[in-house]
């Protein structure tokens, strides 16, 4: 980097001095490179740090298959995971009240709707129930727990009822009808 | 009247204590950083709006993609003691050299009886040999290999940290739970009904 010479010129003595030389080093390079790096590490340390979301299952007792948790027809909110990222969802007793199908966008709505009907009608907070069916991906798992967790539906933890065999019958035709179903 | 001279004053800027901070800071970055280490498994984890940092010791993750599993252990003490106590297990045993390996090992996924090959192997050979193989066995008997990992990994953590292992499961967004599933009910099957997914933020 230029620098301006501000020294006072020549000396009056008539003695020949060697120039001095300045001990000054640049550093604007050094600096520049520091805080690239600076940078790099902040961006790769706190910021690509994962979060995690916490599940809780019911406790699955081998001995005791038949011990199942009972519901209130009045209370419930059945949500079961389709293939093509769709979810289909109904209140109450299955083949009893229509199923409606949604998309990921829609389901935040329903759910507050839901959870204010239920609290009207019952004074009781909503249980949910979510029913990953085949042809669900993770990640359609992973969005409706959020919803859950952002509604805030989840005052009573959701039952995950993920066992297959537990899909009931007129559950499985109706998702088959809407075509939501993987064979 | 003759014009006041101004002096001249040098235009260089005094840059050693900014050098001396920016270095500072960056000391404590590349001290404070654990490098992200490459993935064996490559997987596209789902975001969600849950503010809640995974926590960096007492962990074990549990990689699903492709319908394949990863397990990796947190912390080099107790990778090594859930290997010595595999080792037990399984009757076989690992040397000193194999010993510090392993414990400096991400993610692995292949059979218990190969892990000894694999272990002595470097980075390409490994990919190639993870790629004959399908991840760690999963099938959720007591003798399931998976099942094996994530008990003995569990009681290290126990005698080692005194804390409880917590069991976290990062799986690829477009896996079908079906695959899950598979995971959590090994899971169950020890009673560990409490577990986190991994997910990033929006």
């Amino acid at each position: 980097m230029a620098e301006l010479d501000t020294s006072s010129g020549g000396g009056k003595g008539g003695k020949v001095r060697s120039k001095k030389q300045s001990t000054r080093v640049d550093l604007t390079a050094m600096v520049d490179l520091a805080f690239l790096l600076i940078t790099f590490f902040m961006l790769t340390t706190s910021l690509s740090k994962p979060l995690a979301m916490d599940i809780a299952k019911p406790d699955k007792d081998e001995k005791n298959k038949d011990n199942k948790l009972e519901l209130r027809e009045s209370q419930t909110m059945t949500i079961l995971l389709g293939k093509n990222n769709k979810v289909m969802w109904y209140m109450g007793e299955a083949g009893k009240s229509q199923p409606t199908v949604e998309g990921f966008s829609g389901i935040t709505k329903s759910l507050l709707e839901n959870k204010k009907k239920v609290k009207e009608k019952t004074g009781k907070d909503i249980i949910v129930i979510i029913k990953p069916a085949p042809g669900s991906t993770y990640k359609n798992f992973v969005d409706i727990m959020d919803e859950l967790n952002v509604t805030k539906t989840n005052v009573s933890a959701p039952a995950i009822d993920d066992d297959p065999a537990n899909l009931m019958e007129s559950e499985r035709q109706a998702m088959i009808k809407e075509g939501i179903y993987k064979q | 009247m003759p014009r006041a001279k101004v002096a001249r004053k040098s235009t260089a800027v005094d840059m050693t204590a900014m050098c001396d901070v920016a270095f500072l800071l960056l000391t404590f970055f590349i001290l404070t950083a654990t490098s992200r280490q490459p993935d064996p498994l490559d997987v596209k984890i789902p975001s969600s709006s849950v503010q809640f940092k995974v926590p960096d010791k007492d962990l074990a993750i549990l990689t699903v993609g492709k319908g394949k599993v990863f397990m990796e252990i947190i912390g080099k003490d107790v990778k090594q003691l859930t290997l010595q106590k595999m080792a037990a297990a399984y009757s076989t045993s690992f040397n000193a050299e194999e010993m510090k390996r392993f414990g400096v090992m991400t993610s692995f996924g292949v059979p218990f009886g190969n892990l000894k090959q694999y272990i002595n192997m470097n980075g390409e050979q490994r990919t190639a040999l993870e790629k004959q193989f399908n991840g760690i066995p999963t099938d959720s008997t007591i003798n399931g290999e998976l099942f094996r990992w994530v008990k003995e990994a569990r009681l290290a953590n126990a005698e080692l940290n005194g804390v409880d292992m917590r069991i976290s499961i990062k799986g690829d967004a477009d896996e079908e739970y079906a695959t899950v599933r598979k995971i959590v009910d090994v899971l169950q099957k020890q009673k560990v009904n409490k577990f986190s997914l991994i997910t990033t933020g929006e």
